[in-house]
């Protein structure tokens, strides 16, 4: 079971609910792996206490230029679509960070001056915690592109632990990399808060899903403060409600420490629960 | 005409209630610029009319004319993106997984795949509270390129800023570290990082920094919720006496910021006098300082 923690806004709770019921499960006896999809701010590690146990290096495929065949044609520069290719009159350069690995000019090149390699975009590291593995990509900085980063870490997960329950912390956003961090898993959880920003944001997500056809289900955070419109927006659209986890500063006191929340506070735990059984009834 | 970006590197810190406030404070002098294209929220504290509106083109994708092509599969074995799949006995192509490489239509030997442009959102110009303009964008749903949405809404608020001579372009920059944000560094005479005292406030903090470093902009920074830990607020003080970035100012947790946005208020409108309000137009002076 594969199951993709989003949200359209950001800081809405994500990583707090990723880490905590994965740890949650974990302590019922389930295996459960979490993975940290949010390759430009990679925050869940910051809330377990991890040991790191294998790191691969990201890397996409870049043409490299091979000057001895090539005639210069500037047929490279031609089939690109993203501007990472410029003839020059003595030389063709290649600019990695707009590539995007179609192998258009690599394979249309007549003379092969083009060879693919890999060219590092960041790492895919793992760890252990006392009780369930946790693995994370890392952007490198400068990178423009989290896409591949976040599709090769997604396999490193799906590949090493077949029959775990998966947990996948996502990037904010509608874009690109939380369709390629939602558009594989079984079940989406939009993490949203009661509040203008946080419906605004709700039903961008809800719609991004819609157009990916997902399962989904939204958890109402930081409960309690702000207005109702969330909640009644879900009834009219029939979204499931799976919790409201209750406004409450001791829980952000826990989370500026970097502690998991469930573990000090009861509520919090309650809603984990509702979460659980959530996923228990998908499952049946 | 000056640009001030506000980014976090995390989301949740602040970023668009402060830059809001900001814009609402300075008023007619200032222009509203959202770059935010994935979750744009600036509009709703600002009550924009969305007022003109224009369609953003940008990528194409590929289609299959089902009456010429044969089916040979010379196009599903060259996209490296999974986005062409045999449906009813027919190659057709998933727009969603496109990325616009056009090696497809190149390969096809029937020359029976177009590509076609796409919308990829729309963009606003507004008028909003306190006499002045926004301009704003909506990504389209699954759309590509929010970096070249971000870059297009930028350079339309600085000619509206030229045009209507104001003085300050205030944007409200998106989280993270990919595109979006790199789009909306660009040119900007001054950055002001909201961090919250959390680690991952911290954390994004220094990582979000090195990227306006490498861009070599100036950087001013504003510590919200420093009260929720003391510490980290510490921490994230001798971070920034290292890297030589002027502290703005700090806010304490509260919860007033949330009840002024679920009235669709800045903080200023909410409670004027209140000490919040207060502090955040020393931080907003402090900000026009560090311009000079």
């Amino acid at each position: 079971m594969k199951i993709t923690i989003a949200s359209g806004k950001g800081g809405t709770g994500k990583t707090t609910i990723s880490t905590n019921l994965a740890s949650y499960i974990a302590d019922m006896g389930s295996n459960v792996v979490l993975t940290d999809l949010d390759v430009e701010e990679p925050n869940s590690a910051l809330f377990l206490k991890t040991e790191l146990v294998h790191t691969q290096i990201s890397n996409k495929m870049v043409p490299t230029w091979e000057s001895e065949a090539c005639t210069l044609c500037g047929e490279c520069a031609k089939n690109c679509n993203f501007n990472a290719i410029v003839a020059m009159p003595s030389e063709i350069l290649v600019f990695a960070e707009l590539c995007h690995s179609c192998y258009a000019c690599s394979e249309l090149c007549p003379t092969d001056s083009l060879p693919m390699i890999p060219t590092r975009i960041g790492e895919i590291k793992e760890f252990k915690t006392k009780t369930f593995p946790f693995i994370e990509g890392r952007l490198d900085l400068g990178q423009e592109m989290a896409v591949p980063l976040i599709t090769q870490t997604i396999k490193y997960t799906c590949d090493k632990y077949k029959k775990h329950i998966k947990i996948f912390d996502a990037p904010p956003g509608t874009s690109c990399p939380v369709i390629e961090a939602s558009k594989n898993s079984d079940f989406v959880i939009l993490i949203t808060e009661a509040t203008p920003f946080g419906l605004n944001d709700l039903i961008l997500a809800v719609e991004t899903m819609k157009v990916l056809k997902k399962k989904f289900g939204v958890i109402i955070n930081r409960y309690g403060i702000g207005d109702n419109s969330v909640e009644e927006y879900c009834k009219k659209e029939n979204i499931p409600i799976i919790t409201k986890v209750k406004n409450d500063k001791e829980v952000a006191k826990l989370y500026s420490k970097g502690e998991l929340i469930y573990k000090k506070i009861e509520h919090f735990k309650d809603s984990l629960d509702d979460i659980v059984t959530f996923i228990g009834e998908l499952n049946a | 005409m000056r640009e001030i970006v506000v980014i976090s590197g995390k989301g949740g810190t602040g970023k668009t209630s402060l830059s809001a406030a900001f814009a609402y404070l300075e008023g007619n002098n200032a222009l509203a610029c959202d770059c935010d294209v994935d979750a744009a929220n600036m509009h709703l504290l600002l009550d924009a009319n969305f007022k003109n509106q224009r369609d953003f083109y940008s990528g194409e994708v590929a289609l299959i004319d089902q009456d010429i092509c044969t089916n040979c599969g010379a196009c599903a074995d060259v996209c490296r993106f999974d986005a062409i799949h045999v449906q009813d006995e027919q190659h057709k192509v998933d727009p969603i997984s496109c990325e616009d490489c056009h090696y497809c239509s190149k390969v096809c030997q029937q020359n029976a795949i177009e590509m076609k442009i796409q919308k990829a959102g729309d963009i606003y110009t507004s008028d909003i509270k306190n006499g002045t303009q926004m301009v704003h964008a909506k990504l389209g749903f699954g759309a590509e390129n929010s970096g070249k949405l971000v870059a297009k809404v930028k350079q339309d608020a600085k000619i509206l800023a030229l045009q209507k001579n104001r003085a300050y372009v205030i944007t409200d920059g998106s989280p993270g570290i990919g595109c979006p944000v790199i789009s909306s560094l660009s040119g900007a005479n001054l950055v002001v990082l909201v961090t919250e005292a959390t680690v991952s406030g911290i954390h994004d903090l220094q990582r979000v920094f090195k990227l306006v470093k490498t861009f070599n902009l100036k950087a001013v920074c504003i510590i919200n919720k420093y009260d929720l830990n003391k510490n980290m607020t510490k921490k994230i003080e001798q971070f920034l006496r290292k890297e030589d970035i002027g502290l703005v100012g700090k806010l304490p947790y509260d919860e007033n910021f949330t009840k002024a946005l679920a009235k669709a208020q800045t903080i200023i409108e909410y409670d004027k006098n209140s000490e919040l309000a207060n502090l955040v137009k020393k931080q907003w002076n402090k900000i026009k300082e560090n311009l000079k």
